[in-house]
């Protein structure tokens, strides 16, 4: 039933154009100990798997693939958990077809 | 800052920011459009079908000049279970017409060929320009916006905000509130190429004809979802949606389910040997009627997806995007030419025009669906297609079975997992919602 163990987001993501805004990422989480159930939620939400839990169970944020559709923003923003906005005009995802 | 002053500034370069700027530009006004893009379309994502009728509207000569790929001659519903799809077809010739009714596009090259239709008609277009937040006179009203771009202050009369689902700048503002996990769906999608023939072949197609199969049942695994093929040109958009708040509660992975449509039986011929060359995701409005938010206001209004105004039933969005638009702006024309001020109490003429429209009549009509399919997914997503793909399967296979014997054993089995008055109550539920 389950197929997720065998898809690797990370290929499907090289299909695509980013221009990566280095050192200015768009999305953040809030420092934490514990997760909150809102952001255990995004590591499986997240379309591009853009969140993943550290060694420390914490949960970790890296924008370089995000496909800006919004989904932690929706989950996660109104729970303080997650500081969302856009990237700096003409950075992040440039979809060829869309 | 920009010194110039503009008429209208919209925000956005979708569907809906592109109908509202080329309405306003048309009409002689001062209009500047803003996208964060690399260029109209970079950020846009749709499955996607183009509705002629609206966009007629908008550029009678489109079908000469716009980037199309296929008129569609045929649809088809499939109701799928783990190992099969119950079907419904619908082909005809008729969609073969001089002015094909729905297209097949691929919107990043739509999108920059509407946009330059924008352009054309006098309208200020500005890409790679991140709006971050609207400006506020000391009376509260809007009058202008602020950029990531050194400067960036600029003002005008009014604000169209077709900033799409996840607008933050309304949020921001107070002017609506944020989309919730069960007011929209997140679809992925993958770009499947493959040479035209073979599309062709697999699909029954000559020419130009186009084919769009919608699909719903276990490919969902009981949320509230559903799957979608589109045939282009040279490449099949193939992608699946369902309510983030279902992704939330079910710790499901969307690209998981995407995979394993493609595996499904009935999908993968079609998609045997393609090479992926995109893969996106964007979310959809679902909350139909009940979540339209207040589309007006001192100096602004909102359009489109970030209105909430998207038909999930009929899987119309981008048209509404469009009629919204240009009726805003037919509106904010209006005002303008009778030398008022953009106030809330004289843009409430857009609301009254869209009341009119075909938009909201539909949305209206629907109103109580979202709720249903949300609220009973487990039997409408699960349990019926199971039920509906075991029963024809019974009808067909020919084994010694009495039919008397066979028809038995199918009413049994729907008894047996929703009960008479289970059974009675989604009838009646669903006749309630749709009508």
């Amino acid at each position: 039933m389950n197929v997720e163990p065998t898809v690797r987001v990370e290929d499907k993501l090289y299909y695509n154009r980013y221009l990566v805004d280095v050192g200015r990422p768009h999305v953040t989480v809030r420092a934490h100990t514990t997760p909150s159930p809102q952001l255990l939620a995004l590591l499986n939400a997240c379309p591009a798997r853009c969140y993943e839990l550290n060694d420390n169970g914490q949960v970790e944020v890296t924008v370089d693939g995000c496909i800006e559709c919004g989904t932690c923003r929706v989950i996660a923003e109104p729970t303080g958990d997650i500081k969302w906005s856009y990237p700096r005009g003409g950075y992040g995802v440039l979809f060829k077809f869309g | 800052m920009i010194e110039e002053r503009f008429d209208a500034i919209v925000v956005g370069a979708g569907m809906a920011g592109n109908a509202a700027a080329l309405t306003m530009a048309k009409r002689g006004m001062k209009v500047l459009q803003l996208e964060r893009g690399e260029y109209p379309g970079s950020k846009n994502v749709q499955g996607a079908i183009l509705y002629a009728d609206m966009m007629e509207k908008l550029v009678p000569e489109f079908r000469e000049e716009a980037p199309l790929e296929r008129h569609l001659v045929e649809q088809r519903f499939w109701m799928m279970d783990d190992r099969s799809h119950v079907g419904m077809h619908y082909r005809s010739d008729d969609f073969n017409e001089e002015r094909p009714n729905r297209y097949t596009i691929i919107r990043a090259q739509f999108d920059k060929w509407f946009s330059s239709k924008v352009r054309e008609a006098g309208a200020t277009v500005l890409c790679e320009t991140t709006v971050t937040e609207l400006v506020r006179d000391d009376r509260e009203r809007i009058v202008g916006v602020r950029t990531d771009r050194r400067d960036g202050e600029i003002r005008a009369d009014v604000v169209v905000l077709a900033e799409g689902v996840n607008g933050l700048l309304g949020t921001r503002a107070g002017l609506r509130s944020r989309p919730k996990p069960d007011n929209v769906a997140l679809a992925v999608k993958e770009m499947h190429f493959l040479p035209r023939e073979t599309i062709e072949a697999r699909f029954n197609l000559k020419g130009d004809e186009g084919v769009v199969i919608e699909a719903a049942g276990t490919i969902s695994r009981g949320m509230t979802g559903m799957g979608f093929i589109y045939a282009n040109k040279e490449c099949i958009s193939l992608g699946i949606g369902c309510l983030v708040a279902d992704f939330q509660r079910t710790a499901q992975t969307p690209y998981g389910m995407l995979d394993h449509f493609k595996q499904h039986p009935s999908v993968a011929p079609l998609i045997a040997g393609s090479e992926v060359k995109e893969y996106a995701a964007h979310l959809i409005p679902e909350g139909g009627y009940k979540a339209i938010p207040q589309l007006y206001g001192e100096g602004w209004v909102v359009v489109g997806d970030a209105a909430q105004l998207n038909n999930a039933i009929h899987r119309e969005g981008s048209n509404l995007a469009m009629t919204s638009g240009r009726i805003a702006a037919e509106a904010i024309a209006k005002v303008k030419s009778r030398r008022e001020p953009m106030t809330a109490t004289n843009l409430s003429l857009y609301k009254k025009m869209l009341d009119e429209s075909f938009v909201i009549k539909d949305l209206k009509k629907y109103k109580d669906m979202p709720m249903l399919m949300h609220t009973y997914s487990q039997n409408f997503f699960l349990t019926y297609p199971q039920l509906i793909s075991k029963a024809l399967q019974n009808f067909v296979r020919v084994d010694g079975t009495p039919k008397v014997e066979k028809e038995k054993a199918t009413l049994k089995s729907f008894v047996k997992a929703r009960s008479w008055t289970g059974l009675f109550a989604d009838a009646c539920r669903f006749t309630r919602a749709w009508r």
